[in-house]
């Protein structure tokens, strides 16, 4: 089992991919939806913050050399080595955001969908809408009649 | 139904934990992902725009179309979430006798301990974007604790007295504001001659000596950007919530 040492970081990754998965697909409500799309992103975030870890390593914010105050390249540290890889920090600083914006978004539409039929749960709106389709399609004939 | 969206779950999980041996090591120095580019912005984002900060060196500036259209992402979310939630609160439906009646939320501690940490956060929301060169920080979080400030206030209180100090109509000129303002630090470079988001044009405002004024220019044109960022992010935060927790009436919020 020697992987599972060094790539649990994805073990638990893709545990989390799969519960969001679970929830996006299976779950009858919508909220439940958005809280499955949620943790799907989550996973997503900290799939790419993992892949910029390295051993030993501290954060992207370059140190000064020990005793230099000046505020010029030549005092501060520039070796990759011993940072952390900012790249993978920048692309989810945004996607955070951007995340939380689309969630508002789902949550909205959520709303939108709970204000026409009065429920999030999905067979009922399934229902609620065949039903209207029911309704409406005499009135059609007899509008062509 | 459900059966089968587990077992398909269950199908995908299966086929990542196939490839993982592929993956790189937890931590490997040496990954594809961590050799190239991200050596590269380590290496000479301190020579190249005088910023400490890594993080914001590349987010404003070697990355800043991204973080742009990022921004406007965030404000299309906005303008679509006004657009489907909004109502007119003159013309009030016959919907509101559902209402539960109105019961302001009580307590002495929770409105003062509120009436405590909103300026603190709001301090510290404007340190934190101000001093995202040198430490952890910049004009995304700063945004998100100035949201969460006034977000805390309409928790606490009611939604009306958060907006009393954030109106409705401000959302929309903030949230395009900030993205304006990213966007007019961009074309202002264009003004000096440089090219878009090249921010090591607008060297001529800053004067002195042409060769260091280019450089700080790239650290201040990324602090102007910052500054749109947080406006937008700030705003778009409240808006979300304010807008969802009301139900697009904006009255009277949870």
């Amino acid at each position: 089992m020697a992987w599972v040492e060094v790539h649990y970081n994805y073990l638990l990754v893709i545990i989390l991919l799969m519960t969001g998965l679970w929830a996006m697909i299976g779950k009858n409500n919508l909220i439940k939806k958005c809280i499955g799309m949620c943790i799907f992103q989550n996973a997503i975030i900290m799939f790419y913050i993992s892949m910029g870890a390295k051993k030993g390593a501290t954060i992207p914010i370059l140190k000064h050399v020990p005793g230099a105050h000046g505020h010029g390249p030549e005092s501060y540290i520039s070796d990759p080595t011993i940072y952390a890889n900012p790249l993978t920090q920048i692309l989810m600083l945004t996607a955070i955001v951007v995340g939380v914006a689309t969630l508002g978004m789902a949550l909205t539409l959520v709303q939108k969908i709970y204000r026409e039929y009065g429920t999030c749960e999905e067979d009922e709106i399934l229902n609620c809408m065949s039903e209207e389709q029911d309704h409406e399609l005499p009135l059609q004939d007899e509008l062509k009649a | 139904m459900k059966a089968l969206s587990l077992l398909l779950a269950l199908f995908v999980g299966f086929l990542l934990i196939g490839v993982l041996d592929d993956l790189p090591a937890w931590g490997d120095a040496k990954s594809p992902a961590n050799s190239y580019v991200s050596a590269y912005y380590l290496k000479n984002s301190m020579e190249q725009t005088h910023v400490p900060n890594v993080v914001t060196a590349v987010l404003a500036d070697y990355r800043g179309f991204d973080t742009m259209f990022e921004t406007g992402v965030v404000f299309v979310a906005v303008i679509g979430i006004m657009a489907i939630l909004r109502r007119d609160p003159k013309e009030e439906d016959s919907e509101t006798g559902d209402r539960p009646p109105h019961a302001p939320p009580e307590g002495f501690i929770l409105g003062v301990a509120t009436r405590f940490i909103v300026p603190f956060m709001q301090m510290f929301a404007l340190y934190v974007i101000a001093h995202g060169h040198h430490s952890p920080g910049g004009g995304f979080q700063g945004g998100v604790i100035l949201g969460a400030s006034l977000i805390l206030m309409a928790m606490t209180g009611e939604l009306e007295s958060a907006l009393d100090r954030m109106r409705e109509k401000w959302f929309i000129v903030l949230v395009a504001g900030g993205f304006l303002l990213y966007a007019g630090v961009g074309l202002g470079c264009m003004f000096f001659g440089g090219n878009f988001l090249d921010y090591s044009a607008l060297a001529p405002l800053l004067g002195g000596d042409p060769k260091a004024a280019a450089i700080m220019a790239r650290y201040h044109g990324m602090l102007w950007v910052e500054i749109g960022v947080a406006f937008t992010v700030m705003s778009s935060m409240f808006a979300i919530f304010a807008y969802l927790s009301s139900d697009g009436r904006m009255d009277r919020g949870l």
